[in-house]
């Protein structure tokens, strides 16, 4: 008897996809969806169609945690990338299920999840680390201290790469927070599962709701929200998509965003990780302040 | 102090503070020709466009000479010589040679600093003593700092090399001409771009002047050319296919139209715009000097300062000694002739901008902020302001929001550090901000929380070589100045 | 009008940066003085002088002396006018009171163990009351530093308001030595103490101790009459001294006055420079303007 039910077929538990925006999962409030299929056209799962609305609450719940995340101490900032690591370690197999799903076969995927979980924690490392390197301490002229630091830039809205569905997904936002910023993050619109599911992974990582935000939909739709909305401090876009960059950099042009293209970077390559990418949302920032007695210190000399 | 009358009546007088017998600096120490013609390619050339506008003194209204207006044509010659010097000489010299030429550049403006002093003032209105102590000592100091990076790019950049540009397009405005011309090439030379600048049409001279000194300074042919003419001039830069950077001082407005023409290229761009700083006076604050501080913040150049400190808030409970304080400071301040050694407060820079600067003091009188000018008299001939304050200003009234490039600040008090900090955010603009307080711990909390690129602690108005400038927001992107500034003229590559 | 002299909790600190002082301070060595201007200074300052001899070696002869050169300047130009006090020790009083006669010219006397002030404070009132019973127009107190750096304000503050009685009439200079209190807050908090405590005058420096006036701790001083001013309706007269011995300075000293406490302040009621050497330089320099050729010492007296 018992055995019997164990070789019955059992009838799997299916997962909705949904949105990742302040720290829930809602679904699109459009109430939209599209079927996400592979490339032989089978049926992946039904995903929210993301709205410029969704976008706009998406914006709205970065905005909010900026202030926190930005204000974090580094060290926790790289604790929490960590964390992010050891989840992704911990849920592999069902991203190699996934990418395999979505086009991948089994040696690449797993390859590709590694690659996720070591880019992690190469960040990770680098969150009380690329400031040191970047600072500086200024000799000026006169009698004052004077030091420049980088600072987050704020909200960033990045297009993830369509291709490098998961790899590149964790390639662009792990700079982006790794920094302090606070991001939205548009998925691959043809292989969107493992978006979601990496929004799961940051939602059991400790991270603030609201740091990164998910959403799936389709870029020709969205890309201007990208570009113009007045609470974006930054956009990314890593499509060589001519017409959609100059389009970003026009729109950009309406509070003076910083837009930064990956079109050219190989996220699988050792050249898809470097400080400088972080470097890429970081405003510098100098600090002035006098000094007494500069010429005439006599203690201690 | 609960006992004091309602009303404190007493006044201290500085009308004889004011009436000091003139000095004026000589304009003989300086050689203005009647005519400029365009520096390209190491020669000064008639222009294509075979036009010329005039320069005026706007302290006087009188001509100082004739300029060359470069059109399209010109601007093509400008760019193309200025690839071939990138392309036969100046990518291919050893960066310890570029290094010497701009070393020598830097000799060369000091021993000219005299001459290079007065027609600054005498062309763009700034006191003679701000042009001498600080524009053109500076701008010499910012070759003689980035002449000696040109050949220890590779330290800078960690783990990775790095390779110029190319041209670079540089458009500067006219309230510092020489410095930002001086901020603009200095840079770009050291890390191996050629260079084609334009200078602010009201302000030519003397970046025509620094083209006399490239030419002295026997920098090969077309490393550095030096364009003049108006908007249509910078647009025919900005604009020019084989230019690969375009660096940019000026309006957030002007500065949004480039980032948008420049869409469709792969044209590098830095962006130094406008800001609105807050300037923010703590209860524990050394008064006299934050006072001091605020003065230097507003009023240095005429209020021509995009990192002016226009917005200056006040903790409640020291804001009427604050206010007693810069109201006695406002009377002290000498507004005139700029030729003079003692004037503070100079000639606003153009009809136009004075047209501005006055319609937002008309602006902040009908938004029903108090006004209190100095009493001093002002030059009836020449474009002038008196120094000009306003308390009794709401966050949401204009002169508290925008730009006005001119000597006139707007007051407000505060009672909570969170209230100040939210305050000073609120604005498109991040440029520059200042705090003032005896408190370690509060200056930190402020300096990391207020969005903007430069942050004067205790100080105002402190520029440097060394001291990276740039802006958050709307106030721009890139920097200028240190090892930061160095990013805007380089491709890293590793 | 009502103006209350709260006297202010002296324990809580009144800040002052030192690089944003002396910024200001050089500003005002900026100025241009010329022509009128400069003459008019020149004359100003003239007037203004404390002419000093406080060394252990003065002797009636020396002090007769400088009575004289106080009243003839330089006669071979018309139409100076005369220094604004002679500045002695409690023993000479009575021999510059009879030299100067009715000049006008102030007699001052330092007192009040000076310039150490490290006696006890019956000494020093009886050191006081000599000095004005001989004819001192004015007394040039010092405060005792070492209770001032213990924090013993109060002490500090009760003894100027008793050599204020002490005084009388005469008009009260407290000297802060300012080179002994070092930093700028602290110079800051000794002139509110004085003047809270009935300083007329508040002074720089003995002249024995080496930083004496500078004008950044002139022009903290200024600053602290000024807030003084405004809260309780007085005035108070500054005076630095010790170090100033060239007109350029002396005029970059009355710049400092005049755009700090304005037109007000202008005259030697107000202001004084504590100076033996001063006066000289100023007369070559008058000479100068009037005859366009530079001078030598040689042609001006010392006394």
């Amino acid at each position: 008897m018992a055995k019997a039910l164990v070789e019955k077929k059992r009838l799997e538990v299916l997962k909705t996809y949904k949105i990742y925006i302040g720290g829930q999962f809602p679904r699109t409030e459009s109430g939209r969806y599209y079927m996400a299929t592979n490339s032989k056209g089978e049926y992946l799962a039904n995903v929210c169609l993301g709205s410029r609305k969704d976008f706009r609450d998406a914006v709205v719940a970065a905005r909010n945690a900026f202030g926190g995340w930005s204000g974090r101490a580094a060290f926790n900032r790289g604790q929490i990338l960590y964390r992010i690591a050891e989840m992704l370690e911990g849920r592999k197999a069902q991203f190699i299920d996934e990418l395999t799903r979505q086009d991948s076969n089994k040696v690449q995927a797993e390859k590709e999840v590694n690659l996720c979980i070591d880019r992690l924690i190469y960040y990770s490392g680098w969150c009380d680390k690329f400031q040191q390197l970047y600072s500086s301490v200024n000799p000026v002229a006169s009698s004052h201290f004077n030091f420049s630091v980088p600072e987050p830039t704020g909200v960033v809205a990045a297009i993830a790469p369509q291709n490098d569905s998961l790899l590149g997904l964790v390639s662009v936002i792990a700079p982006i927070i790794a920094g302090g910023n606070t991001g939205i993050v548009l998925a691959s619109a043809t292989k969107p599962l493992c978006a979601v599911t990496f929004a799961e992974v940051l939602n059991s990582s400790d991270l603030p709701g609201g740091v990164v935000n998910i959403l799936t939909g389709k870029v020709a739709e969205l890309v201007t929200f990208f570009a113009d909305h007045m609470d974006v401090n930054a956009t990314v876009f890593c499509e060589a998509d001519a017409a959609t960059q100059k389009m970003i950099k026009e729109k950009s042009a309406l509070n003076v965003k910083r837009v930064v293209l990956y079109d050219k970077v190989k996220w699988a390559d050792e050249t898809g990780q470097s400080p400088y990418f972080i470097m890429d949302f970081q405003e510098i920032k100098t600090t002035w302040h006098p000094i007494e007695n500069i010429g005439g210190a006599k203690a201690g000399y | 102090m609960a006992k004091v009358a309602k009303k404190n009546t007493l006044k201290l007088k500085f009308d004889s503070a004011r009436n000091l017998a003139p000095a004026p600096e000589s304009k003989r120490a300086a050689k203005i020709d009647p005519q400029y013609d365009l520096f390209i390619n190491g020669k000064f050339e008639k222009p294509v466009s075979k036009k010329y506008f005039a320069t005026i003194n706007p302290a006087t209204e009188e001509k100082l000479s004739m300029i060359a207006e470069a059109n399209t044509a010109d601007v093509n010659k400008a760019v193309k010589s200025a690839r071939t010097a990138y392309d036969k000489t100046w990518k291919k010299m050893p960066p310890a040679e570029r290094a010497k030429y701009i070393y020598r550049i830097a000799r060369m403006i000091q021993e000219r600093a005299r001459e290079f002093a007065i027609i600054e003032t005498l062309d763009g209105g700034k006191p003679i003593r701000e042009s001498r102590d600080f524009d053109v000592p500076t701008a010499a100091n910012h070759f003689f700092y980035y002449a000696g990076w040109a050949d220890k790019l590779e330290y800078a950049f960690p783990n990775r090399k790095t390779e110029p540009l190319g041209v670079a397009g540089q458009i500067i405005p006219w309230n510092f001409p020489l410095l930002m011309a001086a901020w603009k090439i200095a840079p770009a030379l050291a890390c191996g771009n050629t260079v084609v600048l334009k200078p602010a049409e009201n302000t030519s001279l003397t970046a025509l002047k620094l083209a006399e000194i490239i030419q002295e300074a026997d920098l090969p042919p077309g490393v550095v050319n030096i364009i003049t003419g108006a908007g249509a001039t910078g647009a025919a830069i900005v604009n020019h296919a084989d230019i690969n950077k375009i660096a940019f001082t000026g309006s957030t407005e002007v500065g949004k139209i480039i980032q948008r023409a420049i869409a469709g290229t792969n044209k590098k761009a830095t962006l130094e715009l406008g800001g609105k700083a807050a300037n923010i006076i703590f209860d524990d604050a050394p008064l006299d000097q934050a006072v001091e501080g605020v003065i230097n913040g507003i009023f240095f150049n005429q209020g021509h300062v995009c990192c002016a400190g226009s917005r200056l808030y006040v903790q409640e409970s020291v804001f009427a000694a604050v206010v007693r304080k810069l109201k006695d400071r406002l009377e002290t301040l000498i507004v005139g002739d700029p030729m003079d050694k003692n004037t503070d407060i100079g000639a606003i820079n153009s009809k136009a901008q004075l047209d501005i600067i006055n319609k937002y003091i008309k602006i902040g009188q009908q938004e029903g902020a108090e006004m209190y000018q100095s009493s001093c008299a002002i030059p009836k001939k020449g474009f002038y302001c008196r120094p000009t304050i306003f308390t009794n200003v709401a966050q949401s009234n204009r002169i508290a929001q925008e730009e006005i490039f001119g000597p006139v600040l707007a007051i407000q008090s505060f009672r909570t550090d969170d209230e100040v900090i939210e305050k000073a955010n609120n604005s498109p603009y991040g440029l520059s901000a200042g705090v003032w307080t005896d408190k370690g711990s509060k200056i930190f909390n402020l300096t990391t929380k207020l969005r903007a690129g430069v942050i004067w602690a205790n100080t105002f108005n402190k520029f440097d070589p060394t001291s990276p400038f740039g802006g958050y927001k709307e106030s721009g992107y890139g920097r200028e100045g240190g090892l930061h500034g160095l990013s805007a003229y380089i491709n890293l590559i590793k | 009008m009502i103006l209350t002299k709260t006297i202010p909790d002296f324990a809580t600190p009144v800040h002052v940066d030192q690089v944003g002082i002396e910024e200001r301070a050089s500003r005002f060595t900026k100025r241009s003085i010329k022509n009128e201007t400069k003459i008019n200074g020149l004359m100003l300052a003239l007037n203004m002088i404390d002419l000093t001899t406080l060394e252990g070696k003065d002797t009636e002869g020396k002090v007769k002396q400088l009575c004289y050169k106080a009243q003839h300047l330089h006669d071979a130009y018309p139409g100076l006018p005369t220094v604004a006090a002679i500045c002695v020790y409690p023993s000479m009083v009575k021999t510059a009171k009879t030299a100067l006669g009715n000049s006008g010219i102030k007699v001052a006397s330092v007192a009040t163990a000076f310039p150490s002030g490290q006696a006890p404070r019956d000494i020093k009132i009886r050191d006081t009351k000599f000095a004005v019973q001989n004819g001192a127009d004015e007394v040039d107190m010092v405060i005792s530093r070492g209770k001032f750096l213990e924090g013993e304000y109060n002490f500090v503050f009760d003894e100027i308001a008793a050599i204020k009685e002490a005084c009388g009439e005469a008009r009260l200079k407290v000297i802060l030595e300012t080179g002994e209190l070092v930093t700028y807050d602290k110079v800051r908090k000794a002139s509110d103490i004085a003047m809270y405590a009935g300083a007329d005058f508040i002074k720089t420096s003995t002249g024995k101790i080496s930083p004496a006036a500078t004008m950044p701790v002139t022009l903290v001083m200024l600053e602290a009459i000024r807030d003084f001013y405004y809260k309780t309706g007085k005035k108070i007269a500054m005076k630095p001294a010790g170090g100033i011995s060239k007109s350029k300075l002396a005029l970059h000293y009355l710049v400092m006055l005049n755009e700090t406490l304005g037109e007000g302040w202008m005259n030697n009621e107000w202001f004084r420079f504590g100076a033996s050497s001063l006066a000289n330089d100023i007369l070559m320099q008058l000479m100068k303007q009037k005859t366009g050729v530079y001078q030598s010492a040689n042609y001006f007296t010392i006394d």
